[in-house]
């Protein structure tokens, strides 16, 4: 999941609300010249863009690796990755650009810190097998949270995710077949591959955010059709579908409590550490000031370039009107 | 050693340095749409290297693959022009590195779609495309930069006074290209050279730019030499399959 614990507005109790919510109800997707409830329109804009920033902070632990990919096939394939996920931030600015809030001010709350982005990406890619590790786990976390918002009641967000999805699941794909490879090969190839599942899989399930019973904001989203499942049912899903990708790969879950459960027809597993958890939230984790570092020193090298592409612009348009 | 695998790693290596610096940029650069133009050229530039490598290992007959000659090739085994070794200094040194590259490899790959040797036509025939939309972009950028506000045509100048010295290395040629030309593997390739000022001069007027005037050069990638940057470069890019010597990725 790539938005974690959106703070989510209330709804009113006016009659347009209620047309609104009958709307909704029926399924009918709400366009950005539609009227919403302010509510409504509050929390997409903080899910859009943290989702965005998301996709932004998402390409420095992988970048990480751009130049060290240890064949001309595998640096190709995580160019294109990282160059995937920028593009998933520019469209995802862009729909939340038709909520009434620019690229601008998104960034500046990106830069302050304060606007969040996924906790996820507060971990550090250590050694190349995170990159499989990354791309198999963590987009793979995503997609089970992206494809229902595919059928999300924000008409522009639902279809910026019909793209995304798309694009995530090769992702997933490519960071499964990194970690075949290494499985298949060298005792210390394995050993990485191990270790990057170790320190990997707590903060993938964690992605989904808190279980159900602590999570605040999930209702009303759920009733607006923001969201369409609930933090548990997704994390269940995830674990049921990757556990046997782990045991192909030969890998070990570095869960002791992991067991089939035969009634429920999936997985029991353990607690995650949440107190980890809202720890890297609140900025501690083992790299978000890195991160925030980054970017703020990407953007503050960059004023003069975007500065003299203003001046130019502004130069011919005085020549224009001359 | 062969005057065509000679050739082709020196276009080859050309490519994948400086793919390997534009990509650096990515998650870096002063917008998003930057950060999407550099890890494209990258990629294209990563693409063509895999292809030049492709027809300098055959060539060769070694049995070695395009990976062994990216990652177990050392510092003087590189042949590639210094130009594309200069570090990522600032965003205006890497969008001048590259604009420099484009404005001699746009005519080079025109002139390789004449090429004798088939498999250099389709390369460059593939390649010609993916170069003229880097130059439409790059040679934009530096016009718009150049005529931006005085610290962006400072910036700008700054990076055109540090690494002209190096684009005379792009056309640097020897006995090498001189017997592909005489093969009819290669078309003659002065051409290029006049390409590269005609194209330079006019963009460097348009951006108010100045091309330094004093005939300083630096040349000798073409024959292994190469500045302080390029171990560091190789030591990055090199450490994993250096790391793990019997592994397959």
């Amino acid at each position: 999941m790539y938005a974690q614990l959106v703070e989510t507005g209330a709804a009113e109790t006016s009659e347009k609300d209620h047309e609104f919510q009958e709307k909704i109800d029926r399924g009918v997707r709400i366009e950005a010249n539609d009227w919403m409830p302010e509510g409504y329109r509050k929390t997409l804009i903080r899910q859009i863009s943290q989702h965005a920033h998301s996709e932004i902070v998402g390409q420095l632990p992988e970048g990480n690796w751009i130049t060290r990919a240890p064949s001309l096939q595998r640096k190709a394939i995580l160019l294109a990755k990282v160059q995937d996920e920028a593009g998933h931030g520019l469209y995802l600015y862009c729909a939340a650009e038709t909520l009434g809030i620019s690229r601008d001010e998104m960034t500046a709350q990106l830069l302050s810190g304060k606007a969040k982005y996924s906790s996820i990406f507060n971990y550090p890619t250590l050694t190349w097998a995170d990159i499989g590790a990354v791309g198999w786990l963590v987009d793979g976390a995503a997609i089970m949270n992206q494809v229902p918002l595919q059928r999300c009641s924000y008409g522009p967000y639902s279809r910026a995710m019909i793209r995304v999805c798309k694009e995530e699941s090769f992702h997933q794909r490519q960071g499964f077949d990194i970690m075949r490879q290494l499985c298949q090969g060298t005792d210390d190839q394995k050993a990485i591959a191990q270790d990057a599942l170790n320190r990997w899989w707590w903060p993938s399930l964690m992605m989904f955010g808190p279980s159900d019973k602590d999570s605040v904001h999930s209702e009303q989203s759920m009733k607006w059709g923001i969201k369409q499942n609930t933090n548990d049912e997704l994390r269940q899903k995830f674990v049921d579908q990757t556990v046997p990708q782990a045991e192909w790969l030969g890998l070990t879950v570095p869960d002791p409590d992991l067991a089939w459960n035969e009634e429920k027809g999936g997985y029991d597993f353990g607690e995650p550490d949440w107190s980890e958890f809202y720890e890297v939230l609140k900025g501690n984790g083992p790299c978000n000031r890195d991160r925030l570092a980054a970017r703020n020193k990407a953007w503050d090298d960059g004023a003069w370039y975007r500065d003299g592409l203003t001046a130019h612009a502004e130069k011919q348009q005085t020549i224009a009107a001359e | 050693m062969d005057p065509l695998v000679t050739f082709c790693l020196r276009m080859g290596d050309t490519t994948l340095i400086l793919g390997q610096q534009t990509a650096a940029w990515c998650g870096h650069a002063p917008v998003l749409e930057e950060d999407i133009a550099f890890a494209n050229m990258g990629l294209d530039l990563i693409g063509q290297t895999q292809l030049w490598y492709e027809i300098a290992a055959q060539a060769e007959g070694k049995g070695r693959t395009p990976d062994d000659l990216a990652f177990f090739r050392t510092e003087r085994q590189f042949l590639n022009a210094q130009l594309v070794e200069r570090p990522n200094t600032d965003f205006a040194h890497a969008l001048m590195r590259q604009y420099l590259f484009d404005a001699w490899h746009l005519p080079m790959q025109e002139a390789l779609c004449e090429s004798g040797h088939e498999a250099i036509r389709d390369l460059a025939q593939k390649s010609v495309k993916e170069v003229r939309y880097h130059i439409d972009r790059s040679r934009d950028l530096i016009v718009r930069l150049g005529d931006g506000s005085d610290e962006s045509r400072a910036k700008m100048q700054g990076a055109l006074d540090a690494l002209w010295p190096y684009a005379a290395d792009l056309m640097a040629t020897d006995e090498v290209e001189e017997t592909l030309v005489a093969q009819g593997v290669l078309p003659g390739l002065d051409r290029v050279r006049t390409a590269f000022e005609a194209e330079t001069a006019a963009t460097m007027s348009r951006a108010t730019l100045e091309i330094p005037g004093n005939g300083h050069a630096r040349i000798g990638g073409r024959t292994g030499i190469h500045t302080e940057t390029m171990g560091y470069i190789l030591a990055e890019m090199q450490q994993v399959p250096r790391s793990f010597p019997d592994a397959r990725w």
